[in-house]
């Protein structure tokens, strides 16, 4: 079995065995079950990253056996530079999830956990997975476990999000289904992705297939219009949910442009790249303009999260070097700092039972510690020299400008409400004088969040003061990406 | 003419035969309540009938007997074997069910059920229009009669007069059609019907218009719009355990009989009928959907499920067009065949559920009545999610590759009006996909009403895990599934 193999199924087996073995009444072994199974399922990540071939665009540590020999389906995996830190990005998520849960969740601990575990594999299978169907299977199969943990764990209109959430996802990725037995056609019969990436298409069918894949990630992204499910979910979502939501699960959809959508109809993404560029500059101005007058701090990250993403987008479409690797460094920054700020939200909601900004202020007197580690983090959000969030947003408008100067323009703009409503936030619900009798009482973080918080700055900083790893080894990937990009699949 | 082959070809029918009547005798002097004896000997009769067949069905030879009227191939012999595998699994969950409501009293249940699966092993085995209609005859009947065997209560007593008006119409439009093609053709025998018919030299009109009632019969008893109107009332009329019965197994029968009259006899007319199943197919998953998301009764909620679901496996049938050649054709048959197969696998749970969940005088029909499920029996709750989720078309479950496999069936045509159908399918499994969900909401998000643990004997309890254990790894694993359809339908074609 290959590495990629035992990162999606070690903790999908320690996720199963959860489900079926544990029981309330051993709540606690269950709890340390689920982390030895999510620092496992780590662990097993860690060697791809030490092992990974820098300078290379080829597919590593691939697999590949026949899995439906009617349809030619393999069951085939491999990594490339964009994918090696996503998936390092799920199992590390992962870890502090379960951390995160620890006496949170006392209820049917065991489903939570599972479903987690069980996530996290499907999630890393979708980064890895190099045939359409398994790529297909994967990608559709996270929607269960995150619509059970919505509906279960989720707050007072959780049914509605669970719905919306599922449903608005599924419509995208039938649609995308389509496209793929399409392509399987097209190309006599294949289910290779690679494969696919040679394949000479017409105009027409790119064009499809184009927006058959817009349909599909740009729901998950998501981008605007077609955002509204997510401030709906966050909300509803358990704090968990939320993190992994918007850590991984939106990077499935900004994956997707990656391995799909510019690959498979590079024509076609040229031809539309106008309308991608507007949309993202829609997501990053209008929706950071949105954020800024949210009273729910769930839903402001995740307006924010809307406008961080609609940068990943805008990178991918300038086509240029700095700009899709300034959006694959922003996907894994935003992975960081998203989950960081709402288990930062996460750990008030545990303690005061709201998440109105207007319920707190002055939270830094009573947590000092906590007050700390969230002003790193709202400095990461706004995209401070020195954190994981600036990275990848300087190269994005760097790459931006370069392409065109009022695009980049637009998107520079981003830094400054990112700043506005990151900062009046913090403003608000930390600094000042003890607002009331609820945050009087506050205490300061427990040694679990403590350590659940320190796990995420220490990778804020490290990304944010040492970004070589990241770019080093997505470098290669994205020079072909582009090359191959670059040229067009007309027939002529 | 009635050599040694002949006989070859239909033993499993006799085995069935004898034993049905040996299980009426015994069932006599079985003066249990439960009726242990009579339910061991069914399940072994039909356990040894699963295994003639399916050896038959491995072995692949394809052989006609008895001057053709009976043909033994490869798919019939599997949809066989699933049949009674199905029977069998329908027993297991609905003996307990039956058992409260006094339905075994007479211990008709058992030999009535036996019966009907022969009426399937003769639908599906027959050549002759005489013979599939026939066999038709035998399962309608006794279906009727299982639907009126709670004598006493008059919701079931009103689906059996629906059932038995309505069937007995469908079955005239049936019979019509064949003689019409009888009188064109002059000739019963499908082989003879399809060289009749190939020659060109038959009135092209009269073909059509026996065709058209054909189809319509065969609609009918499909449970396919417009001709759905049945469908909801006796699900929901019939008590639980029967509407298993004429849910599951069947729905295997029914589509044996269409791939044989159909493709093996009037194949040439394909182009035909074709257009009327994709018109077919169309209504019912429109129908059948959003009908499906207004109902708060669970088995008039399925009942509509079945509907669309039945539209998309029609769907299969349409793709397969002639001109592509025979192995599109195969391709296409062969998914509508795993959409069958797999269908009823996931039937049998939902409804095993829905039996388990049925205390005496109890009938947990309603879907508020799974509130919950999941803190009452987390397994229970989870064996019903698989199979919700299956029938919306999820992957890792086998449903999803279902709708696959029809899918590319359709896209592999390369016409744009069959993308067109994808697409549209596509849309309706996503209006499909939110009465399931609800399903699983109610048990999973809702608060249970009552604090009891959900308990089952030793045998239901066994068979609903692996029942809801196989929609997994089938959803895993389908290739061989796929495999042994695809193998199934060529070597039908080929003869």
């Amino acid at each position: 079995m290959g590495l990629l193999s035992l990162a999606i199924w070690v903790p999908i087996a320690f996720g199963a065995a959860l489900l079926a073995f544990g029981r309330d009444e051993h709540a606690k072994g269950v709890r340390w079950v689920a982390l030895v199974g999510a620092i496992v399922s780590f662990l097993v990540t860690v060697p791809l990253f030490m092992r990974f071939q820098n300078g290379t665009a080829a597919m590593q540590f691939v697999e590949k056996t026949s899995w439906i020999s009617r349809f030619n389906v393999n069951y085939h995996l491999g990594i490339d530079g964009m994918s090696l830190w996503l998936v390092l990005l799920t199992s590390f998520i992962t870890v502090v999830v379960v951390i995160s849960a620890w006496e949170v969740i006392t209820e049917r601990v065991n489903q939570y956990m599972g479903a987690f575990l069980i996530l996290s594999g499907f999630m890393i299978g979708v980064f890895s997975a190099l045939d359409g169907i398994l790529f297909y299977v994967f990608f559709e199969a996270t929607l269960i476990p995150m619509y059970l943990i919505i509906g279960i764990w989720g707050g007072p209109n959780k049914i509605y999000a669970a719905f919306k959430f599922f449903l608005y996802t599924l419509l995208g990725s039938l649609l995308m289904l389509v496209a793929l037995i399409f392509l399987y056609n097209k190309s006599g019969g294949s289910f290779d992705i690679l494969s696919w990436h040679k394949l000479p298409l017409g105009s027409t069918a790119q064009t499809f297939l184009f927006f058959a894949f817009f349909a599909a990630f740009a729901v998950k992204v998501p981008m605007w219009p077609v955002h509204t499910w997510l401030p709906d979910v966050h909300v509803e979502a358990p704090t968990g949910g939320s993190a992994v939501l918007a850590a991984v699960m939106l990077k499935l959809g900004a994956y997707g442009f990656l391995r799909f959508s510019m690959p498979i109809a590079p024509d076609a993404s040229h031809e539309w790249a106008w309308l991608m560029i507007a949309l993202s500059l829609i997501a990053v101005i209008y929706v950071g303009l949105v954020a800024l007058v949210q009273q729910d701090m769930k839903k402001l990250v995740a307006y924010s999260s809307v406008a961080h993403m609609g940068f990943v987008t805008l990178g991918f479409f300038i086509f240029n070097e700095l700009g899709v690797s300034g959006g694959i460094v922003q996907m894994i920054a935003h992975g960081f700092v998203s989950g960081a700020m709402f288990l930062g939200i996460g750990v008030l909601y545990d303690r005061v039972h709201s998440r109105q900004i207007a319920d707190y202020g002055g939270v830094v007197n009573t947590m000092p510690k906590f007050a700390a580690f969230a002003l790193l983090f709202a400095m990461a959000n706004c995209g401070l020299p020195g954190t994981a969030g600036f990275v990848g947003e300087w190269m994005v408008i760097l790459g931006a400008v370069k392409a065109n100067f009022w695009i980049g323009l637009g998107a520079a703009t981003a830094l400054i409400f990112g700043a506005a409503y990151t900062l009046w936030m913090y403003k608000r619900v930390y600094l000042g004088p003890v607002a009331n009798d609820h945050v009087k009482e506050l205490k300061d973080i427990n040694a679990r969040e403590f350590l659940m918080l320190s796990l995420l700055a220490i990778a804020v900083l490290w990304m944010g003061l040492y970004p070589k790893p990241f770019t080093d080894a997505m470098d290669a990937s994205v020079v072909e990406l582009l090359r191959h990009v670059a040229i067009s699949k007309l027939p002529v | 003419m009635i050599d040694k082959l002949s006989w070859v070809t239909i033993y499993p029918e006799i085995v069935l035969l004898v034993m049905a009547c040996i299980i009426a005798l015994v069932d006599l002097s079985d003066t249990s309540p439960r009726r242990t004896r009579t339910y061991i000997l069914t399940l072994l009769t039909l356990a040894a009938v699963a295994v003639l067949t399916g050896l038959a069905a491995v072995g692949g030879k394809t052989a006609y007997g008895f001057g053709g009227m009976v043909v033994s191939d490869s798919m019939g012999n599997w949809l066989k074997c699933f049949a009674s595998l199905a029977l069998m699994v329908t027993l297991v969950y609905g003996r307990p069910y039956a058992a409260d409501r006094e339905m075994l009293r007479g211990g008709e249940l058992f030999t009535i059920s036996m019966l009907a699966l022969l009426g399937m092993f003769v639908m599906i085995g027959g050549s002759n229009f005489l013979l599939i209609y026939l066999g038709l005859e035998l399962l309608t009947l006794s279906s009727y009669a299982l639907v009126a065997l709670r004598r006493d209560n008059a919701v079931a007593s009103e689906a059996a007069m629906k059932y038995f008006v309505l069937g007995a119409m469908a079955s005239g439009f049936l019979l019509y059609g064949l003689s019409m093609m009888y009188g064109a053709t002059g000739s019963l025998d499908l082989n003879e019907v399809f060289k009749a018919i190939s020659t060109g030299k038959v009135n092209h009109q009269v073909l059509v218009f026996g065709l058209v009632f054909i189809v319509a019969g065969l609609a009918f008893k499909v449970g396919a719009a417009p001709f759905h109107m049945w469908v909801p009332d006796v699900y929901q009329g019939a008590p639980t355990a029967v509407t298993l019965l004429i849910g599951a197994a069947p729905e295997l029968a029914a589509f044996g009989i269409i791939i044989r009259l159909l493709v093996d006899g009037l194949q040439p007319l394909a182009i035909d009928w074709q257009q009327m199943l994709a018109v077919l197919a169309i209504a019912s998953l429109v129908i059948g959907n959003l009908a499906a998301i207004a109902q708060s009764n669970l088995k008039r909620m399925l009942a509509y499920s079945t509907i669309a679901q039945m539209g998309f496996m029609l769907l299969g049938l349409v793709a397969g067009s002639d001109q592509q050649g025979t192995q599109n054709a195969q391709a296409a048959y062969s998914a509508s065949m795993f959409y069958v197969i797999t269908y009823v696998l996931t039937t049998l749970a939902s409804f095993g559920i829905i039996l388990l969940l049925a205390r005496e005088g109890f009938e947990s029909e309603e879907i508020t009545d799974l509130a919950g499920l999941n803190q009452r029996s987390p397994l229970y709750a989870g064996v019903m999610a698989i199979a919700m989720f299956s029938l919306a078309g999820l992957p890792p479950l086998v449903g999803f590759y279902a709708k696959l496999a029809v899918l590319q069936a359709l896209i592999a045509s390369g016409a744009a009006i069959y993308i067109g159908l994808a697409v549209f399918a596509v849309i309706m499994s996503l209006i499909g996909a939110f009465y399931y969900l609800r399903v699983v909401k109610v048990m999973y998000f809702d608060a249970p009403v009552t604090a009891t643990t959900v308990s089952a004997s030793f045998d239901v309890r066994t068979v609903l895990t692996i029942n809801g254990a196989l929609i997994l790894i089938l959803g895993v694993l389908p290739g061989g599934l796929m495999t042994l359809c695809y193998d199934a339908i060529a070597a039908t074609l080929a003869h």
